[in-house]
């Protein structure tokens, strides 16, 4: 079986902070790491590989150093890699990723394309449902669980909000996934020296035969008007006093706003 | 680049350098320098006191967008007939938006319901309906090309659906498809006052900022937007509308939904809809240490949450998890006990209106985002603020 892998290079979120002087992002420092979903994805991969046979392939869209992720990938096993890389891809928006990442896949070829459910810079989770429909494959969002995998079928579980649904996926097809579905492998010695060694392919749009007006910036419908920080919370109170003072403090309080 | 600096206007003031939230601006020889890192923000641009830095995006956006697309829709979600929540929601908001643009409000309801009235007294001047059996559960396929038709033959100028596991699913295919722009988990809509088109506001970098999106140039402008943020409209009884029943399309059958576990202890946690939520991190300090927990939000009529510190622990299940990793929840009001606030969490909890936080650590960092702290021990508070409650104090 051909599983294509969709990963992504991400600043380390939870250590981007707002300066409370400056209400700027405090930005020195912050690591670049693979896309935290992503690495569920890759296991997932893997291990429907180490039962079907065939080959895991990761693929990414970014600047020259997202190679980083894609030698991260081949240090828990993944078999091959593509970086599709070139200035124009650029300022793209989910719809231009998508787009792009279709052109590409198309050309690798394949049986089931895995992504993370959302990468946590955007949070947007519309790349993977987007990319199946410019391949015209179903998908299934949020997967948990995969029951079992056939040449022809996947078995899976879909965690919606108010419940979770057993799903029949025929191939080829996309899945997206979720955190609860796995614990990711973490890199073996032999994994390590295979990412050191691996020479990446680099693909251009003239590679993957993309069209300019689609990818990049020019190819995004959407822009990015302004970005600010969030607005401040409105009043804030220690509430002093004993626990019993504290109470019903508190109580009043909420009440006086409505909340009980 | 689109991002320029016009080097004769730049003094080197460095105002630009605070004002980039990507650390990709750098003084050399006393003039800005845009780096590779710039990721196109436009921050920048109005920081800059001597209006030296170009925003060249603005000469590409100025094709002529289609005229003759108008009226705002909302997709209706419903659950095994009943509609969502969200659904009014967005129709709140829709009505507000339609007033501007002086336009009406249609809603688009797949599946059965018994509740297709509601949505017109909610404020939607028209509904379409798909009243089939095989529209009941999400076929993401099945549910795109529907959609996509109603689109071609109608026309709207802007498109909302909820942020729900149904909307950001099935959507993106819809935008694919038309091409056209998509912005997911809006928490802000307005309608620009120069250009008409719609401002959708969304946190990024798990909350730290928050981004106005647009999409000039592509019609129907679409967004997904977070329940439980918008404000419902008014309720009119006698408000009637119109009910275009549409004819269901055949299912391409390529996903097929074999059993849906509506686990009873996975529906009574319905974070997302809870308007109370009463969270226990570490310092809860074990299983049975959640047992008041759930009693105080059963006193309140609300549920509870967990970070994951606790869920790593075991004593309480994923599927209460709040946080980057698990569910981003926005309750009128929410009570964080023993935890502590790390990022990943305070990203899952920070829109709720009221947040009271228990911890011991006055120095914790879920303080910072508290409308009321308690610095104390959890295992006294919560015990006396249940007495309390139960023997009425304040009412």
């Amino acid at each position: 079986m051909k599983i294509i892998v969709c990963v992504k290079q991400v600043p380390h979120v939870s250590e981007v902070k707002i300066d409370p002087k400056t209400n700027t992002l405090i930005r020195e420092g912050i690591p670049s790491i693979m896309n935290p979903y992503d690495l569920h994805a890759i296991e997932a991969g893997l291990q429907i590989r180490e039962k079907m046979g065939g080959k895991v392939i990761a693929i990414t869209m970014g600047p020259p150093q997202a190679e980083e992720v894609l030698r991260e990938a081949i240090s828990m096993g993944v078999d091959e890699t593509v970086l599709l890389t070139d200035r124009r891809f650029a300022g793209a928006d989910t719809w231009a990723t998508a787009y792009t990442l279709s052109k590409a896949i198309r050309k690798i070829g394949f049986d089931l394309i895995i992504c993370g459910k959302q990468a946590i810079d955007g949070d947007t989770a519309q790349v993977g449902p987007e990319l199946a429909e410019f391949l015209d494959i179903p998908h299934v969002s949020y997967v948990r669980k995969i029951e079992s995998v056939s040449d022809s079928e996947l078995i899976v579980e879909r965690l919606m909000d108010d419940c979770y649904e057993k799903i029949a996926l025929s191939l080829p097809g996309l899945i997206t996934v979720v955190k609860e579905l796995n614990t990711p492998r973490p890199p073996s010695i032999r994994g390590k020296i295979a990412a050191k060694k691996a020479v990446i392919p680099r693909w251009n749009m003239e590679d993957i035969e993309a069209e300019e007006e689609n990818v990049g910036l020019k190819g995004s419908p959407t822009m990015v008007k302004n970005i600010f920080a969030p607005p401040p919370r409105g009043e804030r109170m220690f509430i002093e006093g004993t626990p019993e003072q504290q109470v019903e403090t508190l109580i009043k309080e909420l009440r006086r706003l409505g909340c009980l | 680049m689109f991002i320029k600096i016009e080097i004769e206007k730049c003094t080197g003031c460095g105002s630009c350098i605070n004002a980039c939230p990507f650390g990709a601006i750098e003084i050399k020889d006393y003039k800005a320098f845009i780096t590779e890192a710039c990721t196109l923000c436009g921050a920048c641009i109005e920081s800059c006191p001597e209006a030296a830095i170009i925003d060249e995006r603005q000469k590409i956006q100025q094709k002529e967008k289609g005229k003759e697309y108008s009226g705002v829709w909302i997709f209706a979600e419903q659950s095994n007939g009943k509609i969502a929540s969200v659904s009014y929601e967005l129709l709140g908001v829709g009505r507000k938006l339609a007033a501007e643009l002086n336009s009406e409000v249609s809603a688009v309801l797949f599946g059965p319901s018994d509740e297709v009235e509601e949505l017109i007294k909610w404020g939607a001047d028209k509904v379409y309906h798909v009243n089939s059996e095989e529209y009941r559960f999400l076929d993401d396929e099945l549910y795109a090309e529907t959609l996509i038709n109603l689109i071609n033959e109608h026309k709207p100028e802007i498109l909302l659906a909820g942020a729900t596991s149904v909307g950001r699913s099935f959507i993106p295919r819809v935008a694919a498809r038309l091409r056209v722009g998509l912005t997911a988990d809006c928490t802000g809509l307005e309608i620009d006052k120069e250009t008409g088109n719609l401002l959708q506001i969304r946190p990024a970098f798990g909350g730290n900022i928050m981004a106005t999106i647009v999409s000039p140039t592509s019609r129907p402008q679409i967004a997904t937007v977070r329940p439980r943020v918008m404000k419902r409209g008014e309720y009119l009884p006698e408000k009637t509308g119109q009910i275009i029943l549409v004819p269901p399309l055949k299912p391409k059958g390529r996903v097929r939904i074999l059993q849906r576990i509506e686990d009873v202890s996975f529906c009574k946690i319905n974070l997302q809809d809870a308007k109370v939520i009463v969270s226990g991190g570490r310092g809860v300090g074990s299983a049975e240490g959640f047992k008041m927990l759930w009693e105080l939000a059963s006193l309140l009529g609300g549920t509870v949450g967990a970070s994951r510190a606790a869920v790593d622990e075991g004593w309480i299940p994923y599927a209460h998890q709040v946080g980057q990793t698990g569910k981003t929840v926005s309750p009128k009001l929410y009570i964080a006990c023993g935890i502590s606030g790390a990022v990943q969490h305070l990203v899952g909890m920070q829109s709720s209106d009221i947040i009271v936080a228990i911890n011991k650590d006055p120095n914790a960092p879920i303080f910072n985002i508290a409308t009321y702290g308690i610095v104390g021990d959890l295992k006294v508070i919560v015990p006396l603020l249940i007495k309390k409650l139960k023997e009425g104090v304040g009412e």
